[in-house]
């Protein structure tokens, strides 16, 4: 028996695999952009929060709250809604609702204000001594945040960056549901509404695929980091 | 020189102010090393910190080098602060770069850029506090000792004209904090720098130090060089930490000696008064007997110094007294 019939075998109403390759390719490419796209905005917000918060470095009570209050609103809306919520605003910064194109905006909408109290927390980790030790140094706020805050807790960040990927893998699955397409859409329309259970089977199995290596890699490269 | 004209400081604790420092004026000498003693709460992190403006005080002023800090803008300060270096208790390192990096790390907030100044200041601080072969090395890497020399190295990186030192040495063992103390001696005669150092052990203050302020309750009790304030401490604060300086000394407190007979005395010997017979020469030429019953002798900073408690019997004691007064050696009658 060939490969191809025994995925035939196993896997009967699946008769496009060119079609879930194609799922796989969009599901990680929405991954990766809206991953960077959530570490770009995610990490300056997460470092804001910070430097506001009280008694840190440059405390400010009032921006601080409202930042905070942003943050737990976006972050208590579930994805789902929040995608849908944000539609007008998906349309007017990239010109669509639908797609990976539509998918970016609400992800890192949904996954930044995570990410960013991830990176608080982080921060929040790295001994005052050391920052003591640079303000005693003349260093500036910029200069201990470039040298001494980011350096310390960049393996608490890596593992932000981790567990936030992970999120939005769970986020780019439910988006399948409303029309972003990748697997959540396959698993979504084909497994769920048309009964086809060997879609959702693979799917299921892929994306568990996906999670164990992001977890793996964000593992090893947290090592890497606090290995010191 | 530092200066602090009127100093203090208190802390805005839920609505109310808790004073931390009571309004204090002290001149520390360039080139001096200056120790603060207290107990922990007593002050001083918060003394030592007005030094740098990390801690601003509520009043008074603070001048470095004739330099008003509290007027400096933030730009200004943080120049200023980079003559000023500082280390700390637990070091402060950081633990995520290399202990080059660490050194470098002071040079770079400066402005430096050329990679190969830095690496040769680097090298040269390194072979200063004897780490040349560290430098790869992460902090975690090494010992106590070896971080604060690290700590030590970095705090010189910019060339700087005083040395704060927060208990630099107390989270060290014994041998440890005698080797970084002896570094601290050498870089102050050395570099001419100003060191201020702050401590709870008076035996910190007395290897290293040639003045010192006594802080109780966030004021100063008692202040003046250390042989003077070890060997006749007049406040009851100032003579605890002597006495845990001094562990036989305190053990054997007067009690002990109530059945000797004769007058108690405390003959205290500085610098080349330690190093003369004297109490076998008033013995032959007065006919008094000297039982010695507790001593010490040792050294404050380089001035060698005996204490010798004694018990002094015969006809002639006031003579002998007299005598042993104009050889240099300080004489205190115990009450029995």
């Amino acid at each position: 028996m060939t490969a191809a019939s025994l995925l035939q075998a196993l896997f009967p109403n699946i008769d496009d695999w060119g079609e879930l390759g194609q799922a796989c390719a969009d599901t990680l490419l929405m991954l990766g952009g809206s991953l960077a796209l959530t570490v770009l905005l995610g990490l300056p917000l997460g470092v804001l929060l910070y430097l506001t918060g009280k008694g840190q470095l440059r405390a400010m009570p009032r921006l601080y709250a409202v930042l905070a209050l942003a943050v737990n609103v976006l972050r208590s809306v579930p994805f789902i809604i929040l995608m849908i919520v944000l539609m007008p605003v998906t349309y007017a910064l990239v010109g669509t609702r639908l797609g990976i194109r539509g998918a970016i905006p609400p992800l890192v909408i949904g996954a930044a204000p995570f990410f960013a109290r991830l990176v608080e927390t982080a921060l929040r980790e790295v001994k005052p001594g050391v920052i003591e030790a640079a303000q005693a140094m003349g260093a500036s706020t910029w200069q201990i945040v470039r040298g001494v805050l980011l350096p310390e807790a960049r393996a608490g960040i890596a593992a932000g960056i981790t567990v936030t990927a992970i999120a939005l893998v769970g986020y780019t699955a439910m988006g399948g549901a409303i029309g972003s397409g990748g697997l959540g859409d396959l698993a979504y329309r084909y497994g769920y509404l048309s009964y086809k259970s060997d879609y959702m089977v693979v799917t299921v199995a892929l994306l568990i695929v996906l999670v164990q290596l992001l977890q793996t890699i964000g593992d090893r490269v947290v090592a890497r980091l606090s290995r010191h | 020189m530092i200066r602090f004209i009127d100093v203090h400081k208190s802390y805005r604790v839920d609505g109310r102010e808790i004073p931390a420092l009571q309004p204090l004026s002290l001149d520390i000498a360039d080139g001096e090393v200056f120790g603060v003693i207290g107990h922990s709460g007593a002050g001083k992190s918060t003394l030592i910190r007005l030094v740098n403006l990390l801690e601003r005080p509520s009043g008074g002023q603070v001048l470095v080098d004739g330099v008003n800090m509290t007027a400096l803008d933030q730009a200004a300060l943080r120049r200023q602060r980079q003559r000023i270096g500082m280390i700390f208790q637990h070091f402060n390192l950081l633990d995520s770069q290399t202990v080059a990096d660490n050194v470098a790390f002071p040079l770079r907030l400066a402005g430096e850029r050329d990679a190969g100044t830095i690496r040769a200041r680097v090298d040269e601080l390194l072979a200063r506090v004897g780490l040349q072969a560290h430098a790869g090395k992460y902090p975690s890497q090494l010992s106590g000792g070896q971080k604060q020399r690290v700590g030590i190295a970095r705090a010189l990186a910019n060339r700087p004209s005083i040395l704060l030192c927060d208990e630099a040495t107390s989270a060290l063992d014994p041998q440890t904090t005698a080797s970084v103390l002896q570094l601290l001696a050498e870089i102050n005669r050395e570099l001419k720098l100003t060191i201020v150092l702050i401590t709870h052990e008076m035996d910190v203050v007395r290897r290293v130090c040639d003045r010192v302020a006594v802080l109780d309750a966030g004021r100063v009790v008692e202040a003046g060089p250390v042989a003077d304030v070890f060997l006749h401490p007049r406040h009851p604060t100032t003579r605890r930490f002597v006495d845990e300086a001094l562990p036989e000394e305190a053990a054997t407190a007067q009690a002990p000696f109530a059945r000797v007979p004769g007058r108690l005395l405390r003959l205290s010997f500085r610098g080349e008064a330690t190093w003369t017979p004297a109490l076998g020469r008033v013995m032959r030429e007065t006919g008094v007997d000297f039982n010695i019953l507790a001593g010490r002798i040792d050294r404050i900073k380089e001035l060698p110094y005996g204490q010798l408690t004694v018990a002094l019997q015969g006809a002639n004691a006031d003579h002998a007294l007299a005598v042993l007064r104009t050889a240099g050696i300080d004489v205190e009658e115990l009450a029995r």
